[in-house]
């Protein structure tokens, strides 16, 4: 089954290039991989899921770029063409001459409607290229005007068009700093909205990920390339071939799917963080050893403490004992605790099969009104991925994502309070209102991950 | 791609828009060593089939460049600088249908220029910036250079800007607004200037005010580096920055220097329209990000590498530098001191080989010296544009809106009413038809409560204020 990617915005556009390298890099290395019939049944999967099989030559990848100003997207179609390795279809982009300068009102309520026909032509060309669609992946960032204003118009749009299929949106939430400085209300902008129309927004922060670069990849300047890359790794290890619970024999045909039902069993829960392990400077690799039981166990303990990458994380953290009260486990939070809804572990590489899972199975770790066997799901693949010997991802729906979106709407708030920007909404037609009424979403759904 | 028309109006603002098109050629001559006609020069070239003889030639899209034509109006109502510009080797970058000019000048007097002289030439500005507009096929923003001491640039300048907005009411508008020294030798310069504005804050997008005295001091200084002669403290000859070096224009004129620090304002802030980078900035991103309120729309910028040191190989310390310098004193193009005001909102265009992680460590270092407005203590807005301005590695335009600007005003409030209040030159003003005192007291209190607005502000500056109290949801 495929997927079709959309990819908006600068942040989205850069992103979704990255993304299609990894997945055909790593593919391209399995099919050398031994037992040689293992690699290319994953490979056929990887293309299947995410390239068109050109009859000239390069595959092309499922994707639709959108932005509202061209340098970009030429930048990243040509930045494609010079892989080699693949390509953006012809005419498989939108772009108009002038951005949306940050705004998110003009985005959603200007070129959106304006551009929905075309951009609604694109993606319906791609989804008739596959024999059977899994779903939507929209990757944009959440600060600046296209990527959120016309993302979100767009997501609702792909909700009406396609009432049936899977959409995860894949966000990126900006510096805590620096980039926009009205990101806060574009953010709350877009993610009050995208709470009504998508299956699943799964999360990467900026910051995390540039802490990643500075801290495990050793990286001096880091560029923003640099970040894109950590998180198309992560992306990648997410979205390529591997057997779940349900498909030992064979890659999941449903990735989607099986996604969503393990991830997202309640609507009022959707946001999705994600945490891998381990990345490091490429150099460093081939000197490196990992175990799986001290993988996963660092992984546990990311996942209890709510880190996004293993150096640096408190070990004084940890999980209440089943059956105490809520009280105890507010207590816990308190002092750093993470408490899950559900995760979905994915191990890839080594002797995976070997890997025990077990710590993840433990009830304490979940909120108590969900059995902890469904709460947690495991997807395996024995090949290694993107050069990584063995690689750990948890994406999880938990708490974990509370404290920046609590962060990002404490801000929003504060700027609203003084009516500062207001007017450059209205002027597109978000009122007081509008703002209000996400304002009052969001915190609904910060008070819900609270009492988790 | 988007285009940029620039209109410039009186003697000032044709010299230093003069300025500005000398360098953004020499800009692109740089970058476009094959001297094809890219995106990048169409956001204020055109590219023009001269042999076609209706006058202004007709368009060609891509290709080589045949003859540039710059996106530019130049309103004068004297002849001499225009002329002299047309007579100039930039002559061939604009063409008689973009001029408009007259002979007698407004005589120093903002309602000659925005009443007579507005009102008249209403029509045939309107139909050259049309026809301006018509050569581009998505017109995002208009600058408009004037300054605010004479007669022309402050009264028929403020007046171009109303009529920009009547007819373009989409398109931003950017003032570069040049601000007299308090030793002016135009005595009436506090009166055009209050009441140019009037009109500025009534009806820019955003302005961007430069003092005269800060150029002076800037040149001054620059000045007596070079010539200071200290080994390692020598001015690069090829920097754009004070010399016209390098660019068509020979030597260079008095006012040439200062002329250029604004043009390089220019250049710097729309280079990220023009070329690509990292982190695009766009241009209607600037007044998106730094205008929380619509009438605080004034800028203050600052410039580095201003005062430049030779050396070439500008080891991190001095990148470092580089942004430590922006909030200096001594690199602000207005007489202010913004580490020491409050900050509502501050935005860094850098160009050059600058990655996110060097603004990132930068901004980190510099913000707990600044006071930002307490709603908006995450107030930084960045931009990355690859291509460095000629003969450097990098540079930074810093953009704040910031309290500093207040005391400027408030200067230039006082000069007024000296004159005001004795009525002095009064009645040069009132004889011209539609002039009334009530124009006057109109603009003084305009700009009375912009600044009674900044000072609101200011009074939170040290105030720790309390978080507002979030919205309650039923659990």
């Amino acid at each position: 089954m495929s997927v079709v990617t959309v990819q908006l915005g600068q942040c989205g556009n850069q992103i979704g290039q990255e993304l299609f390298n990894v997945i055909s890099n790593d593919s391209n290395d399995a099919q050398t991989c031994s037992p040689r019939a293992q690699g290319k049944a994953y490979h056929a999967c990887s293309r299947e899921r995410f390239f068109n099989e050109e009859a000239s030559g390069d595959p092309s990848a499922r994707a639709v770029l959108i932005d509202m100003e061209p340098k970009v997207i030429t930048q990243t179609i040509a930045m494609a063409a010079k892989s080699g390795r693949w390509k953006y279809r012809e005419q498989s982009f939108f772009c108009q001459k002038q951005g949306s300068g940050n705004n998110w009102a003009n985005g959603f309520r200007v070129h959106g409607p304006r551009h929905q026909e075309a951009m609604g032509d694109l993606v319906r060309r791609e989804v008739e290229h596959c024999d059977r669609l899994a779903g939507i992946l929209t990757m944009m960032s959440v600060a600046g005007g296209t990527g959120s204003g016309v993302g979100t118009y767009v997501t609702q749009c792909l909700r009406d068009d396609y009432p049936h299929t899977f959409i995860l949106n894949q966000l990126t939430w900006p510096y805590c700093t620096g980039e926009v400085i009205v990101q806060n209300y574009n953010s709350v902008l877009t993610l009050s909205h995208l709470y009504q129309c998508s299956d699943a927004i799964l999360v990467h922060e900026n910051d995390a990920v540039h802490r990643i670069c500075a801290q495990l990849m050793n990286i001096k300047h880091i560029s923003f390339s640099d970040v894109n890359k950590v998180i198309a790794h992560q992306l990648g290890s997410v979205l390529q071939p591997a057997h779940t619970a349900h498909t030992q024999s064979q890659y999941s045909r449903n990735p989607m799917g099986e996604l969503m039902s393990s991830l997202v069993c309640h609507p009022e829960y959707k946001l999705l963080s994600l945490c891998t392990i381990p990345q490091m400077a490429s150099s460093s690799l081939p000197y490196s050893a990992f175990s799986w039981p001290g993988l996963l166990k660092h992984l546990r303990q990311m996942l209890i403490c709510s880190a996004r990458m293993e150096e640096g994380i408190d070990w004084q953290v940890r999980a209440p004992s089943v059956g105490q009260g809520a009280a105890e486990t507010r207590g816990m939070q308190e002092l750093g605790f993470n408490t899950s809804l559900a995760n979905l572990l994915i191990l890839r590489g080594k002797d995976v099969s070997s890997a025990d899972t077990g710590g993840f199975l433990d009830p304490a770790l979940y909120c108590p009104w969900l059995p902890a066997e469904g709460a947690i799901s495991t997807w395996r693949s024995s090949l290694p991925f993107n050069k990584y010997e063995k690689s750990a991802t948890l994406v999880s729906n938990s708490q974990s994502l509370l404290k920046p979106l609590d962060h990002m709407v404490g801000k929003a708030w504060n700027m609203f309070a003084s009516r500062a920007y207001i007017h450059q909404y209205t002027k597109f037609g978000i009122s007081e209102e509008d703002f209000l009424d996400c304002f009052t979403c969001l915190e609904q759904v910060i008070s819900s991950y609270k009492h988790l | 791609m988007t285009q940029s028309i620039v209109v410039q109006v009186g003697q000032c603002g044709n010299q230093v828009g003069c300025r500005f098109w000398d360098l953004a050629l020499r800009e692109h001559a740089h970058v476009n060593k094959k001297g094809i006609y890219d995106e990048a020069l169409s956001s204020f070239f055109r590219n023009v089939d001269t042999r076609r003889s209706d006058g202004e030639g007709c368009d060609i899209a891509g290709g080589k460049i045949r003859s540039l034509k710059a996106r530019a109006v130049l309103v004068d109502m004297e002849e001499g600088v225009v002329n002299e510009i047309l007579q100039g080797p930039l002559g061939d970058v604009f063409d008689s249908t973009q001029l408009i000019t007259d002979v007698s000048g407004s005589g120093n007097n903002w309602a000659t220029g925005h009443r007579v002289y507005g009102s008249a030439y209403r029509e045939r500005i309107v139909e050259r910036v049309r026809r301006a507009a018509e050569h581009c096929d998505c017109l995002q923003c208009f600058f408009l250079i004037h300054s605010m001491g004479g007669g022309t640039g402050s009264g028929l300048g403020s007046r171009v800007l109303t009529l920009l907005e009547d007819e373009f009411p989409e398109v931003c508008r950017m003032v570069t607004a040049v601000y007299p020294s308090a030793e002016d030798d135009v005595i009436t310069s506090p009166y055009n200037s209050v009441l140019a504005m009037h009109e500025l804050t009534e009806h820019a997008d955003c302005v961007l005010p430069v003092e005269n005295q800060s150029l002076v001091d800037i040149v001054n200084k620059i000045r007596h580096m070079a010539h200071s002669g200290k080994p390692g403290c020598v001015i690069r000859k090829d920097s754009t920055l004070i010399s016209g070096q390098g660019g068509v224009t020979g030597p260079a004129k008095p006012f040439d220097a200062m002329n250029n620090i604004v043009a390089n304002l220019l250049l710097n802030l729309t280079s990220s329209a023009r070329f690509e980078g990292s982190l695009n900035m766009d241009l209607n991103e600037i007044t998106m990000n730094l205008v929380p309120f619509p009438r605080l729309h004034y800028l203050v910028s600052s410039l580095t590498p201003l005062y430049t040191l030779a050396d070439v190989n500008i080891p991190t310390r001095r990148l470092d530098q580089m942004f430590t310098d922006a909030f200096s004193k001594e690199h602000q193009l207005i007489r202010a001191d913004p580490k020491h005001s409050l900050y509502l909102a501050c935005a860094l265009m850098v160009r050059g080989n600058v990655q996110v992680s060097d603004l990132r460590r930068n901004i980190e270092r510099l913000k707990p010296s600044l006071h930002f407005v307490s709603w908006n203590q995450e107030g930084w807005k960045t931009g990355l544009c690859s291509v460095p301005p000629v003969g450097h590695l990098h540079s930074l335009l810093a953009l704040a809106n910031n309290t500093c600007v207040k005391p400027t005003f408030i200067e230039l409030r006082e000069r007024f009413m000296k004159l005001y209040r004795k009525k002095a030159h009064l009645h040069h003003y009132l004889h011209v038809e539609g002039m009334e005192q009530g124009c006057f007291s109109e603009a003084l209190s305009s700009l009375s409560s912009l600044i009674e607005e900044y000072s609101q502000l200011d009074a939170t500056k040290n105030l720790l204020l309390p978080d507002a109290s979030r919205l309650s949801i039923a659990t």
